[in-house]
């Protein structure tokens, strides 16, 4: 085997593993790819009802509510224009509190109530995760400086 | 007064580091030797200085001085003593210069033990390790002092954030760092190579101790971290593909890469500019790591505090670095003169098949990591790519490599022959087989991938063993010949067999956990008892205990197989009030084989809590494994000819390279 001829093989199989590599990251793109939505978002825009997506924003005050088997929590999301129901079976994270921003993800009922599998609040008080000050920036509600 | 002079041995360092980044090089230059002793110098003193910096802050901390800014917004004078030592490196400023603590020790360690290293290559290597040095220097004392005062002196500091305050945080960033900047080592080498114009088996000698002793430190780094979120977070899973992991996985699957090419250049002399251009990567991921973490791009944990200046500076770094690299390797990577040949089946043509697979995987993991960055940076909505991409991309990439790993190993030098090593792994394909068919069996279809995780594990442990058992000639040549040849075969070849094995340890790990986790949700009250896999746990009720610098909800959960008590388990909800933070500690009882682990919720009317409950079968074995991985890094870091300036490269350049043993 020649210097040039093992040259060749190694860059064919390098091809190969690069498409192979390409095409199994454009496959699982196709599926797992998950937006983000506003509130405003899925009032305003068509939302595809079979992917997971995200939503964030401010749980409203006093919309926090417990179903009867104790594990399965109902709130409301705003991105101060439009709200958007969640149902959540699970433990809130620690920092999850009433008038703090959030991010959830699920997916979308066909009754408007978004179903959330993972509620995600960041360890910070004064920390809004930066797609929810995105959301409200876009609602025209915003009126801190930056992300944080 | 005191941490002013911290501030004043940063400057001081900051200097050493500039003579260290050009006086050696020149002298390299013009072959004047006693310009390139500066190098060494240069080293010990920047080593000195830092340490001294180090010292000072630690001081800082452990006496609770709240006028420096740092102490004050990260410290606690509740806090244990050990936690006030690791918060030194718990926020941003503090573990910077345990960074450039660590960079400046791995200088010195070529400056101290790289006493029969060329004067040039030597020189060469210190500089570049200056010039990292300066530029995180620079970093620190214009964009991160941790010195900096704090007027009018606060009575109390605020605290650090509970979640890190933690045995398995508090040693989680040496040890990542310890690899992150272990890795700086291969790429001065890599640049003091280029431009020296040679790359030889003795240049690969030196440059794998450093990079195993880094691949070591990360592995343990990134099990601990892993080890960390699985019990401190409560959500009862070890690795969840957020960016922050990838930061650090990134580069440790490349400087796996690296690892295993330099092995083809030191035996074989061959792969030369490959191997050059992976220890640039590789550092480059760790330098790409350290941006993403720091740079407030991503939150998470480790995003201390969000300052716009410092990542655009760390990136400035990073450009400049990776770009000077990159522009030399252009310039210089045609000149170095290819060697040995090989044919396609051959233990060349397996590491190199290993080197294709471990970066097509990383490539995958970056791609997954950046797309979400670089889609919003140019305007294209928020998205998140989350643990199924990875499933779906990773996961088909690794399968070839464990299946390659066993084979490649047992293939010689140059030409080997497949259908022999293959009919030498009969054992191992049917012992992975059968445990195929016994998982699909017991299982049904649906677990067709647990069924293929766990063949992957057995053919490797199996695999190994077999390889082993025929070197040391086990059932042929009787039990004292077997002892001597244990003892003669190279610590390197126990070190590749015990990392190899561990890999097939955390594989079963992450099958078994990934396809078996039992997950119960429950509102209990005081007296209920749920089942979870064949065990009933009783909720006792949930009662208050204080800590140091935290009361808690204590629940107690007794875990019951049929009569026999298990375990008690005592999960707790802590409120820390200095941070005004609560935490959630989960309580783990491990049989080894399984661990159940439950999580206090919220509390409800009439003394109920809701309560999530785990069996998460396997799932300690990845640490283990981990660990295992890691030890066998040592292992082989112990062999003799690997010695931290133990090579000596021959009087003649491209020597003939010894015959290939291990």
């Amino acid at each position: 085997m020649t210097r040039k001829r093992r040259r060749l093989t190694i860059v064919l199989l390098g091809m190969l593993a690069l498409g192979g590599a390409t095409a199994l990251v454009l496959a699982a793109f196709e599926d797992n790819l998950v937006f983000f939505y506003s509130p405003t978002d899925i009032a305003t825009k068509p939302v595809p009802k079979d992917r997971r997506l995200r939503v964030g924003g401010i749980v409203v005050d006093g919309s926090l509510q417990r179903e009867r088997d104790g594990v399965t929590v109902a709130f409301v999301l705003t991105d101060l224009a439009t709200t958007l129901p969640v149902r959540y079976k699970g433990v809130l994270p620690d920092l999850f509190r009433e008038g703090q921003g959030i991010v959830a993800q699920g997916r979308l009922g066909t009754d408007g109530t978004f179903a959330a599998d993972e509620v995600l609040a960041k360890h910070d008080e004064n920390y809004m995760p930066p797609e929810v000050a995105n959301a409200l920036r876009k609602s025209g509600q915003w009126k801190g400086e930056g992300a944080r | 007064m005191i941490p002013e002079l911290g501030v004043f041995a940063l400057a001081v360092a900051f200097v050493v580091t500039l003579v260290q980044s050009t006086v050696p090089l020149l002298g390299a230059a013009r072959g004047d030797a006693r310009l390139m002793a500066v190098g060494s110098a240069a080293a010990t003193a920047q080593l000195l200085f830092i340490a001294v910096a180090f010292a000072i802050l630690t001081l800082a901390y452990v006496r609770s001085d709240f006028s420096v800014a740092n102490v004050a917004e990260n410290s606690h004078t509740l806090k244990p003593l050990l936690y006030r030592i690791t918060g030194v490196w718990g926020n941003h400023e503090g573990s910077m210069v345990l960074w450039v603590l660590i960079l400046a020790a791995f200088g010195w360690t070529v400056a101290a033990l790289g006493h029969n290293l060329p004067p040039s290559l030597k020189a060469r290597v210190l500089a570049v390790q200056g010039i990292i040095g300066a530029l995180f220097l620079a970093f620190i004392l214009f964009t991160s002092n941790p010195f900096e005062r704090i007027v009018p002196v606060p009575v109390e500091g605020r605290g650090l954030n509970p979640l890190l305050q933690d045995p398995g945080l508090a040693f989680h960033p040496p040890f990542l760092y310890l690899g992150y900047v272990g890795f700086s080592m291969a790429f001065a080498f890599a640049v003091a190579a280029l431009i020296e114009g040679r790359v030889d088996p003795a240049w690969a000698r030196w440059v794998r101790p450093w990079t195993l002793a880094a691949w070591c430190a990360l592995t343990v780094g990134i099990a601990l971290g892993s080890w960390w979120a699985y019990y401190e977070l409560g959500w009862g899973g070890f690795w969840f593909w957020d960016p922050v992991e990838n930061a650090s996985f990134l580069p440790w699957l490349v400087g796996t890469a690296l690892l295993h090419s330099a092995i083809v250049v030191e035996k074989r002399d061959a792969l030369k500019t490959w191997t050059v251009l992976l220890a640039i990567i590789t550092f480059g991921l760790s330098l790409l790591g350290t941006f993403l973490v720091r740079s407030g791009v991503l939150t998470s944990v480790h995003s201390f505090a969000v300052d716009p200046a410092r990542g655009v500076f760390i990136l400035g770094i990073l450009i400049l670095l990776l770009g000077g690299a990159f522009a030399l390797y252009a310039a210089r990577a045609p000149a170095l003169k290819g060697g040995g040949l090989f044919a396609p089946v051959s233990r060349e043509g397996a590491l190199v098949l290993n080197n294709l697979l471990l970066c097509t995987a990383a490539a995958v993991v970056l791609v997954g990591t950046l797309y979400p960055l670089v889609l919003d940076a140019f305007g294209g909505g928020k998205v998140s790519v989350g643990p199924p991409f990875f499933n779906l991309t990773f996961v088909p990439i690794m399968v070839p490599t464990l299946l390659a790993v066993v084979v490649g190993a047992m293939l010689s030098w140059k030409r080997g022959d497949l259908a022999g090593v293959m009919g030498r792994l009969w054992l191992a394909a049917g012992a992975a087989g059968l445990v195929a068919v016994a998982t699909l069996g017991l299982g049904g279809l649906r677990h067709a991938l647990a069924a293929l995780g766990f063949a992957l594990a057995v053919w490797l442990v199996v695999g190994i063993a077999v390889d082993l058992a025929a070197r040391l000639g086990l059932g042929t040549v009787g039990a004292r010949d077997c002892l001597r040849r244990a003892a003669k075969l190279p610590r390197s070849a126990w070190g590749m067999a015990v990392a190899h094995a561990g890999l097939g340890v955390v594989v079963a790990g992450i099958t078994a956990s990934a396809h078996w986790q039992v997950e119960e949700l429950r509102l209990l009250r005081p007296g209920e008892t749920v089942a979870l896999a064949s065990y009933a746990v009783t909720f006792d009720g949930a009662r208050q205990v204080r800590g140091p610098n935290y009361s808690a909800w204590e629940g107690r959960l007794v875990v019951r197989d049929g009569d026999r008590l298990v375990a008690t388990l005592l999960p707790q909800k802590r409120f820390y009030p200095a941070e005004g933070q609560t935490t959630t500690e989960a309580a783990i009882h491990t049989t080894w084989l399984a661990d159940i682990y439950v999580v206090l919720g919220k509390a409800e009317e009439g003394g109920a809590w809701s309560v999530r409950l785990y069996h998460n079968p396997l799932v300690p074995w990845i640490w283990v494994g981990a660990v295992v991985m890691a030890l066998g890094g040592m292992l082989s870091l112990s062999d003799r000819r690997h010695r931290v300036g133990a090579p000596r490269r021959a009087a003649r350049a491209g020597s003939e390279p010894s015959a290939a043993k291990a």
